[in-house]
């Protein structure tokens, strides 16, 4: 016993309903165009034009909370008028580099095993640096 | 004669634009078309004998310009919609620049990110309603205050005074305000305190006194001690120590508007030997 509608039929009545709804749509009957890109922009507010200070003013230690904010919202809007500065470098690049060579090792040989730690030497500076070479198995001569 | 007659008939219809740069400093009519300035790098570069390699064919890059209060786009001009002087401010970074007309007016229009000062005239449910000069109070909800949580409410009473600064301001929405920055804090934002006298005065002034290098102000304080408040919808708030310091200030605000420097200096003059 089938309840319910055969996948065909639903595709047929899907298809009925959006062309009946396309139908309805209502659209302008216009060529396209496209909008040019505007190089204007719009602003109505004053701030942007001109720099005005801030607006809450104490003088002669009226009101100290108020004196407070007017250094900092004064010398806020110079900071953003003048230019970013770089951001000044603790470490080097190089110093970095040569650190983390060196980490290679100390770290390579906490992994390591016993018999491995060996291979391991250690250069003039201090700096612990792996030894390529690993021991095989020697046949034994006759 | 016919071409004195046809020049002026010109400029009567409006139909010749100026070039915006030869008009700086000078007073615009509304209706006035506005001519942007092109890149010019292009010219002065071929009268060195180099040619400039263009990588976009035909098309000039142009600059991104801002027009300001007063100034409308017209495709790809400016139009002119209030009268006053035309004025320009160089980019600092990348940009074409800022262009804008100084016009002066009494009747404020609530503009998004202006400080203005607002009294409360009602109180409805969360929200407060403040009258800020414009055509309809704006609102003000009860969370944007520094602190405030649905338990811990701001104490604003009707007729308080209250300086924030503007949220939603269209033509289409009522106009909304803020006691509180977009990190949470306050900024000097909230009731303006107790006592002192507020009074209205022209936008121009306003923007005139709150300019960087205004002597007016920094004349004031060195006479006594004061706390001022401006507020960009025209209203100024002072409050000194006695009553009648705070009207010889609120006086001198209002008349400073129509009074040349000399004048000026010797209203201040008097005032410091009294």
């Amino acid at each position: 016993m089938q309840r319910g509608l055969d996948s065909e039929t639903k595709k047929q009545l899907e298809e009925e309903e959006k062309k009946m709804i396309s139908d309805e749509h209502w659209y302008l009957d216009l060529p396209e165009f496209k909008e040019k890109e505007s190089f204007i922009i719009e602003e109505q507010s004053f701030s942007l034009c001109e720099d005005l200070l801030y607006g809450r003013m104490s003088f002669r230690g009226f009101n100290p909370e108020v004196e407070k904010l007017m250094l900092q919202m004064n010398s806020k809007n110079k900071a953003a008028a003048e230019e970013e500065e770089t951001v000044e470098v603790d470490v080097s690049d190089e110093e970095m580099a040569r650190r983390y060579e060196t980490l290679v090792g100390t770290i390579g040989k906490k992994f390591a095993k016993k018999r491995d730690r060996a291979n391991y030497e250690e250069d003039e500076n201090g700096n612990i640096k792996p030894i390529k070479t690993k021991k095989m198995f020697l046949k034994p001569q006759d | 004669m016919a071409e004195v007659l046809s020049v002026s008939t010109g400029s009567v219809a409006g139909c010749r634009a100026r070039a915006a740069h030869n008009v700086l400093n000078q007073v615009v009519l509304p209706g006035e078309e506005l001519v942007l300035p092109e890149h010019e790098d292009v010219d002065g570069l071929g009268g060195a004998g180099e040619q400039p390699l263009r990588l976009n064919s035909g098309a000039r890059p142009r600059l991104r310009v801002v027009c300001g209060p007063g100034l409308r786009r017209c495709g790809d001009r400016l139009l002119v919609t209030k009268c006053g002087r035309l004025r320009h401010k160089e980019p600092g970074g990348g940009g074409g620049g800022v262009y804008w007309v100084d016009s002066q007016q009494k009747r404020y229009v609530p503009v998004k990110g202006d400080h203005v000062i607002g009294i409360v005239i009602a109180k409805s449910g969360d929200i407060f309603k403040v009258d800020v000069g414009g055509s309809e109070p704006a609102s003000l909800s009860y969370l944007a205050f520094e602190g405030a949580t649905k338990r811990n409410r701001p104490n604003v009473q009707v007729g308080d005074l209250i300086y924030g600064q503007c949220v939603v301001a269209n033509k289409d929405m009522e106009p909304e305000m803020v006691c509180i920055d977009s990190c949470g804090r306050a900024n000097g934002m909230g009731v303006i305190g107790q006592d002192g006298l507020l009074f209205k005065v022209t936008l121009g002034l306003i923007r005139k006194l709150l300019a960087p290098d205004c002597e007016i102000v920094q004349e004031l304080g060195k006479l006594y001690p004061l706390e001022i408040v401006f507020g960009m919808n025209g209203r100024i708030w002072v409050k000194a120590k006695t009553i009648q310091q705070t009207l010889i200030l609120a006086n001198v605000l209002e008349a400073c508007e129509h009074m040349t420097t000399d004048q000026r200096k010797q209203i201040f003059a008097r005032l410091a030997e009294s």
